[in-house]
């Protein structure tokens, strides 16, 4: 049934649009889904834990990686009965960017804090962004049920350290399904319902999209002003492309179809549209008829800063590799790639993503989803080199890096890096930050007990091994998050590996001079521990252009044979070559040498790099 | 027609820190209503008229009593009639056999001990789990020839903890000293479950490099041969006309029967294996049905990939007519990939009719063996 406009305008005095933010592990998928429950949106039969993250991989890891949005009616104490969307949003700093997008849909935001916990950098992170939208935000203090929550402690430091107002804050358990309601009801009475004017040519923002092999692109809509339905003509702000509308509807969390969408409202629109290019997230839908004068505030496009080589160790799977990053990229616009060769490796493809988590999830899918085993290679940044000539080239691939003699210099990313620690980790976190080349900016107390500790480092430096070293030196009580900064010059250097004689392109990455040599060390006899031995010594070399640095040997190989007294279990025997001869497929050959996939991120398992 | 069998008695009276076998400690088990179990099963083999080859094995067949051992070897002789110039070899343990077992033993029909040894080293026995001494050995030894016996074959394990290149090279000296007409050495596998792997895994098994067991299997083998014993296969040496039956049955790729609890069998085209536990063993039996937990008939392709890695572990290694007659296919173009590269890592070679293993090849089997494995696609 189509809605008459003062019906339209009375529903959507009843919308409330929000998302939940919050740091990892702080609650926020459990107070979804009490939420969810408590609005009836789903049977106990559908329930599943952690319902708004649908990804298999979602659910395994405990995070949020794609946006949901989901439509739910709340009979509030009040006795009116009110329409919410929920916008699910990524935790993790690889996806910020994904965070921003969702707040820019809503009018208000839950900050779920845990009550033992506090506030940590991820927490601090999303509110600044939910500032930047001028949300209204909702705090939470979550888990009051454990035994070291210290509720009012907690309070406090959303007071003193976002400088919000707590007084009201929920005290809430959403696992024990404590505080759910009064959250509700604080929705209904502190979430502003949309403004905008249901007559007014379309507007509606794209804040997602995904691609749906039957209904072709389906993109995640908010509308801000003005009404859509099937059959309307509709306009693509950026591109100009214009479209049928074949659906809409909202998620309940099931696509369900609607007659409408108007403002207020949050959920898709189907339109037959093929090429995901043309449904650009940010960009704004409007009418063909009755266009809007201007486009939506859009996002800034963010681009990738961590950059990995993909391979397929069966190099005849080079095709189903494109495919695959063909079918991810509909799904993920951060994704980038291009094809790229390696002498070592031979076909793949040079992949951009938004950080180290990005880049081991897509990885991790193509193995999954698509069954093909991948070589990866070391992270890199991308780096930015002026030549004696003052060309200027950006590299995101070492290998690529130009002859030193021809380098006028090099400058690469640096980041604000902000670490939340208890007292007695500072001195372990400085002593990391500075190894990894960081530069001290500020050190301030939250409380008695903890600390933000702030630190300007090279991206580099994170993108190895920072993140485990952090949680390994802080046992675990540390957070942390960062922004870049821009770039800085720095005394860079190619460290080239040979193995057998040969240089693996693969293997080339770029390290700091003053630390070239002992990385060159360790490196050589990570390598020894994970390439197995094979029928000869494989010597194994550290090189900066001619000169060798750091060398070590991989013995041969001299005694592999079944010389046991197996008696008649022949299916034994079997199973124990087959399992060689599976490791051996996992491993690649390059030259005369076959290396295991874990050799090629040896450069970030290097344990006592800092030393 | 299968015409071999292995009987497994899966109680000892120790268990040995490298063993993986089925087995048990022998006190309150239920060893009579086992031997029970075991004449039945043997009993619903099929009738044939003489067996080449009977192994009897562990665990500790010596572990059973006197009475015991007599009624099992009855039980045998009654369900598996020998032929001629069968091979009937009991497994022994040093110190378990007594001048009266071994009457009973021979007069059953046994033909062949093959002693587990292990080492000629007191410590090294110790630390392995083995209750018996070197003293022991040289008496067991002196009893079984003075009962008869002159097939004896002793299984020495190389690449023990702590073992130097020396060690293993004296324990061979002594065991040659013996003058037996076959020897098996092994090299110490761990395997989950043991003693030893829980040892490894905690750090506190100090086992020989992978050189130095390389320089002992060098070492055995050259101490073998210069006592004029052939090699055979990768771990066995005998005087010729002495190579076990038993053991070849299994590397020719050809049918046994495997009794007994955990045991395993290739019968008419099936691989099998037993319920290992007791009780799940003797249940089926006792209601007149096979006691089998898994059977698998091998394809075509299966059996050919375990034609090569079996018999490839023999000197002589595999014959391409013998291999074209039974699969009639041509061993050298269904395996080609596999020939050419393990003969340009000098691994194999393949003369006017044999594909084996060289020299090199014998310290790095697996590295061949698993090169023959086709893959699924075939």
């Amino acid at each position: 049934m189509i809605m008459n406009g003062n019906e339209r305008i009375e529903r959507q005095t009843r919308i409330r649009n929000f998302s939940i933010i919050a740091h990892i592990d702080h609650g926020k998928s459990t107070l979804a889904d009490r939420i969810l429950e408590k609005t009836q949106a789903l049977s106990a039969r559908e329930m599943k834990s952690q319902l708004l993250d649908s990804m298999d991989l979602e659910r395994e890891r405990g995070i949020t990686i794609k946006l949901n949005a989901v439509q739910l009616t709340y009979t509030a104490k009040d006795g009116n009965e009110y329409i919410f969307h929920l916008i699910d949003t990524p935790g993790h700093v690889d996806f910020t960017y994904e965070v921003s997008r969702s707040l820019a849909a809503c009018e208000g935001a839950i900050l779920v804090v845990d009550a033992a916990q506090g506030i940590e950098a991820q927490t601090l992170a999303n509110v600044y962004l939910a500032l930047d939208n001028d949300l209204e935000i909702l705090p939470v203090i979550n888990k009051i049920d454990l035994p070291a929550a210290e509720p009012e402690r907690v309070r406090q430091e959303v007071e003193d350290v976002i400088g919000l107002d707590a007084s009201e804050a929920v005290l809430a358990s959403a696992k024990a399904g404590i505080g759910i309601e009064e959250i509700l009801e604080q929705v209904v009475e502190k979430v502003p319902a949309p403004t905008g004017d249901p007559d007014a040519p379309l507007k509606a923002l794209i804040f997602d999209s995904l691609y749906d092999p039957y209904r072709g692109v389906i993109a995640y809509i908010r509308v801000v002003d003005g009404t859509v339905k099937v059959g309307d003509k509709i306009k693509m702000m950026a591109t100009g492309k214009e479209f049928d509308v074949t659906e809409v509807g909202v998620f309940t969390p099931k696509t369900t179809p609607r007659n409408e969408l108007t403002v207020g409202d949050v959920g898709y629109l189907a339109a037959a549209i093929k090429n995901v290019g043309d449904t650009q997230v940010g960009d704004t839908i409007t009418s063909s008829k009755n266009s809007a004068p201007e486009a939506l505030a859009g996002y800034r496009k963010l681009n990738p800063m961590v950059y990995c080589g993909l391979y397929p160790i069966d190099s005849s799977k080079y095709n189903d590799l494109r495919e695959a990053l063909e079918k991810l990229e509909l799904n993920d616009s951060a994704l980038q790639y291009e094809p790229e060769t390696s002498q070592a490796l031979g076909f793949g493809f040079r992949c951009g993503f938004l950080g180290l988590l990005h880049m081991e999830i897509i990885q991790e899918r193509i193995e999954r989803e698509f069954k093909i085993d991948l070589i990866t290679t070391a992270p890199s940044v991308i780096y930015q080199v002026t030549m004696t000539d003052g060309e200027e080239l950006r590299i995101d691939n070492p290998s690529d890096m130009p002859d030193p003699q021809k380098i006028a210099h090099v400058e690469e990313p640096y980041v604000k890096a902000s670490i939340i620690v208890p007292n007695d980790y500072v001195g372990a976190v400085m002593e990391l930050a500075q190894g990894k080349r960081g530069i001290f900016i500020d050190m301030q107390y939250l409380d008695t007990n903890r600390v933000s500790v702030i630190y300007e480092m090279p991206l580099s430096e994170i993108v190895y091994d920072f993140f485990d070293q952090l949680k390994s030196s802080t046992k675990g009580y540390a957070s942390f998050d960062y922004e870049l900064i821009g770039y800085k010059q720095s005394k860079l250097v190619k460290m080239d590996i040979l193995l057998n004689g040969e240089q693996v392109d693969a293997l080339s990455f770029i390290v700091h001079r003053d630390f070239a040599y002992d990385r060159g060390k360790v490196i050589v006899e990570k390598l020894k521990e994970l390439i197995p031995r094979q029928q000869f010594e494989v010597p194994i070399q550290a090189a900066i252009g001619n000169k060798i640095v750091a060398r070590s040997t991989i013995k041969a190989m001299r005694k592999n044979v079944l010389a046991k007294c197996y008696g008649g279990d022949i299916s034994r025997k079997r199973k124990l070559l087959e399992k060689q001869k599976e490791g051996k497929k996992r491993m690649k050959q390059v030259g005369s040498v076959e290396v295991p996939q874990e050799a090629f991120m040896a450069v970030l398992k290097m344990d006592d790099q800092s030393k | 027609m299968t015409n071999a069998a292995y009987i497994h008695i899966p109680f000892c009276h120790h268990i040995c820190h490298y063993c993986d076998f089925n087995k048990v400690f022998m006190k309150n088990q239920p060893v009579e209503k086992y031997l029970h179990s075991l004449d039945k099963e043997m009993g619903m083999a099929e009738n044939i008229s003489g067996y080449k080859s009977i192994f009897v094995g562990g665990g500790t067949p010596t572990s059973l009593d006197e009475k015991q051992l007599h009624d099992f070897v009855e039980s045998i002789a009654r369900n598996l009639p020998p032929a001629a110039e069968v091979e009937y070899t009991f497994e022994a343990n040093p110190g378990d056999l007594t001048p009266e077992k071994m009457r009973i033993l021979k007069e059953g029909g046994v033909n062949r001990l093959s002693i587990g040894v292990q080492s000629f080293n007191n410590d090294h026995l110790k630390r392995i789990g083995r209750t018996h001494t070197k003293e022991d050995v040289l008496q067991t030894v002196r009893n079984a020839e003075k009962a008869g016996f002159d097939n004896l074959s002793i299984d020495l394990i190389y690449g023990l903890p702590e073992q130097t290149v020396d060690d293993a090279v004296e324990t061979t000296r002594q065991a040659l000293a013996l003058r037996l007409p076959h020897y098996s050495a092994y090299s110490l596998i761990i395997e989950p479950k043991t003693v030893f792997y829980n040892l490894m895994t905690k750090g506190k098994l100090p086992l020989p490099k992978e050189e130095a067991e390389a320089e002992m299997y060098e070492a055995v083998m050259q101490q073998m041969a210069e006592a004029g014993l052939e090699q055979y296969e990768i771990s066995n040496f005998a005087k010729p006309g002495f190579e076990s039956i038993h053991n070849l049955t299994y590397w020719n790729n050809e049918e046994y029967y495997g009794f007994g609890a955990g045991a395993h069998g290739y019968v008419k085209g099936i691989r099998y294996a037993n319920y290992g536990p007791l009780k799940k063993y003797m249940e089926p039996i006792e209601k007149g049905h096979w006691p089998r937990m898994t059977s698998q008939k091998p394809t075509k392709k299966e059996q050919m990939e375990e034609e090569m890695f079996l018999g490839l572990r023999k000197m002589s290694g595999v014959s391409i007519t013998d291999f074209q007659e039974k699969y009639n296919e041509d061993p050298l173009s269904l395996f080609q990939g596999a020939l050419k590269q393990m003969t340009d890592r000098n691994l194999l070679e393949v003369n006017d009719d044999s594909i084996r293993l060289t020299h090199e090849g014998k310290f790095l089997g697996n590295e061949v063996f698993q090169s023959f494995l086709i893959g699924p696609e075939l």
